[in-house]
């Protein structure tokens, strides 16, 4: 019993971690998105293995590399955990991702291989500037609706805006989001610094505001595109349409009921 | 034909249509099956509860269904049918050029089929360039820029084996050139999605129609910037549409977006059946404004009836040489009939 509720203890911490791991191209955390199967928590040995899978068997390796890499730096941060398999499921790039992200070479070193030689930084780096817009544009749309003026917005520190309570659940959601995004990028280091700036860091204008806010938008609507995509894909993948006897009435769409999934490798899942 | 509420006839060339077989009989190994589950996910997420179909219908539909889809129940006028090979994936390809000519006979006038090619065959892609132009007298092709092919995971538009091909449709009177820019496996450096390709392929064949499906989503806004530089490029609505009923709001920013860049002129329908029907979708455009914010942040654009009737057929009948008026008088004359069940 005692260990019983240790491990579920235990369990409960590697689901923690795993909230800081977040689908680059969407910027959600890869639990909220429900990309997280199984968790599995071996007290004795401190093992801990990790199951996810994505919206499709198609969606981006290189993405699908990153999420796997995150999931094993987060949780190997844990004291306790000493060995942790990272399984990525049903994937184009399974195999390689998972030996990759399990295997005993460092990011780099699985990336360059099937890079061209190029880097993967650049990537990442162009994805936390949309993750950075995204979350920046829903925090100014916010104070924008609590009648904050241009003028206000463009000059307002980091001290102020921490004071501002939002009503709106996105943009309470948001805010320490964004904070953390500009605090870790450098982009506002002290309270009196600027709390909206480019990711250049250049200070924004009370009149270029509004064209600001569209090119933010521009970035935004391909987000959400993923986003609603992604989630209605993952919510329906292995889903089937059953058709009662009554004819083309469609009577059993199910939510929240995924299926079991279809053996890919028979051997992989005989094994004990 | 569209039908609206005050009598009106609105001409319908559905720019992005099927007819793939993605049975398990046809599938070749398990990314057969995952590319079909993938379409048929698409389906289920996107389509309103009384469009769903069952999943063996999904896999392989009857001529049948293409027509009474498209022009019985369904408002076409006119589908442009696309082929997709994935050789890889598919023993007789998921959408041959020969399968849908031969679907198409029984009403060739509702037809258009356009052809595929991989670049990456080399000398062999363009012997059959030269096969489907003699053969078929094809208008246009359909690009997969993610399919796979051997070792490869995907190619470019300006890749210099791409760029040979162009060069051969543009002498041949092969003019437009649909594009689907799926997700990019290797290198992994790359942005997946990243549609830059298509600026310089539209700028260096500039007497070819470069028509973009989806729109370039998810880089929506890299492709509006392209658009509107490139005067030979164009978006295919497919994708997009379907938001129109899951998020309403949403499809009226991306609308937004592309009046304002791309412009009314540029922008065409495709159901991208059978992954949807056209009637829903027609009917809900129709019926469609985009609220009143969203217009105001982009210079007041709407989808007003005119511009929709554009959309809807105009401008692709523009494209493929269709005369509007003597379709109608043709098409009228040769109703679309189906066996009785």
């Amino acid at each position: 019993m005692f260990a019983e509720i240790h491990r579920t203890e235990l369990e409960a911490e590697v689901w923690d971690c795993l909230d800081q791991v977040t689908d680059p191209e969407l910027d959600e955390p890869i639990t909220d998105m429900g990309f997280v199967e199984r968790i599995d928590v071996d007290q004795s040995s401190g093992k801990v293995e990790v199951d996810f899978r994505l919206p499709t068997y198609w969606c981006s390796p290189n993405f699908a590399f990153l999420m796997g890499f995150d999931v094993r730096i987060a949780v190997s941060k844990l004291p306790w955990v000493k060995n942790i398999r990272v399984t990525l499921n049903d994937h184009c790039f399974a195999d390689r991702v998972n030996d990759g992200v399990n295997g005993s070479r460092d990011f780099a070193d699985v990336f360059a291989e099937y890079c061209d030689g190029s880097d993967l930084d650049n990537v990442r780096l162009k994805f936390q500037e949309k993750a950075f817009i995204r979350r920046q544009e829903t925090v100014l749309l916010g104070l924008e609706a609590r009648g904050f003026t241009g003028e206000d917005i463009v000059g307002m520190t980091l001290e102020i805006f921490d004071r501002v309570a939002f009503q709106g659940q996105e943009e309470a959601r948001q805010k320490p989001r964004y904070r953390e995004i500009l605090l870790a990028h450098g982009l506002a280091t002290q309270s009196d610094d600027l709390a909206f700036v480019t990711w250049e860091g250049a200070p924004l204008s009370a009149q270029g505001l509004r064209d600001y806010l569209a090119r933010l938008r521009g970035v935004r609507i391909n987000m959400e595109f993923n986003g609603a995509l992604c989630r209605g894909l993952q919510s329906t993948r292995y889903k089937e349409v059953k058709i009662g006897a009554e004819g083309p009435t469609l009577i059993d769409f199910i939510q929240n009921r995924v299926p079991p999934r279809e053996p890919i490798h028979p051997e992989r899942q005989a094994a004990p | 034909m569209f039908v609206t509420k005050d009598g009106k006839e609105i001409f319908i060339v559905d720019g992005h249509t099927h007819f793939w077989d993605g049975s398990a009989e046809n599938q070749s190994n398990v990314h057969g099956k995952q590319f079909i589950e993938c379409f048929y996910a698409y389906h289920t997420n996107l389509s309103p509860p009384e469009e769903l179909w069952e999943k063996d219908r999904f896999e392989k539909y009857t001529e049948d269904d293409v027509y009474r889809d498209l022009f019985i129940d369904g408002p076409d006028d006119v589908a442009i049918i696309q082929s997709t090979y994935l050789k890889d994936f598919y023993k007789n390809g998921f959408s041959s050029i020969e399968r849908s000519t031969t679907m198409a006979e029984r009403h060739p006038e509702r037809f258009i089929i356009n052809g595929s090619f991989d670049p990456r065959d080399g000398e062999k892609a363009l012997e059959y360039i030269h096969y489907m132009k003699e053969t078929f007298d094809i208008q246009g092709v359909k690009m997969y820029t993610a399919e796979w092919n051997g070792e490869s995971k995907g190619w470019a538009l300006n890749d210099p084996a791409a760029y040979k091909c162009f060069e051969l449709c543009d002498k041949l009177g092969i003019k437009n050139i649909h594009v689907h820019k799926g997700p990019t496996i290797i290198p992994l450096s790359k942005d997946a999605f990243d549609v830059h390709d298509v600026d310089y392929a539209a700028t260096d064949f500039q007497n070819l129609n470069w028509i973009i499906e989806h729109c370039g989503l998810p880089r929506l806004d890299d492709f509006c910037w392209i658009a509107t530089q490139e005067t030979n490029v164009y978006g295919g609505l497919a994708v997009a549409l379907p938001f129109i009923h899951s998020r309403p709001r949403y499809f009226g920013e991306v609308m937004a977006e592309l009046l304002w860049w791309v412009g009314e002129d540029k922008l065409l329908f495709g159901s991208d059946y059978a992954i949807w029907t056209p009637k829903w979708l027609v009917e809900k455009l129709w019926e469609y404004q985009i609220p009143e914010d969203i217009s105001a942040e982009r210079g007041g654009v709407q989808l007003t009836d005119e511009v929709k009737e554009k959309i809807l057929g105009l401008n692709a009948a523009k494209l493929y040489d269709i005369d509007v008026a003597a379709k109608k008088k043709q098409l009228s004359a040769a109703p679309v009939q189906i066996a009785a069940e």
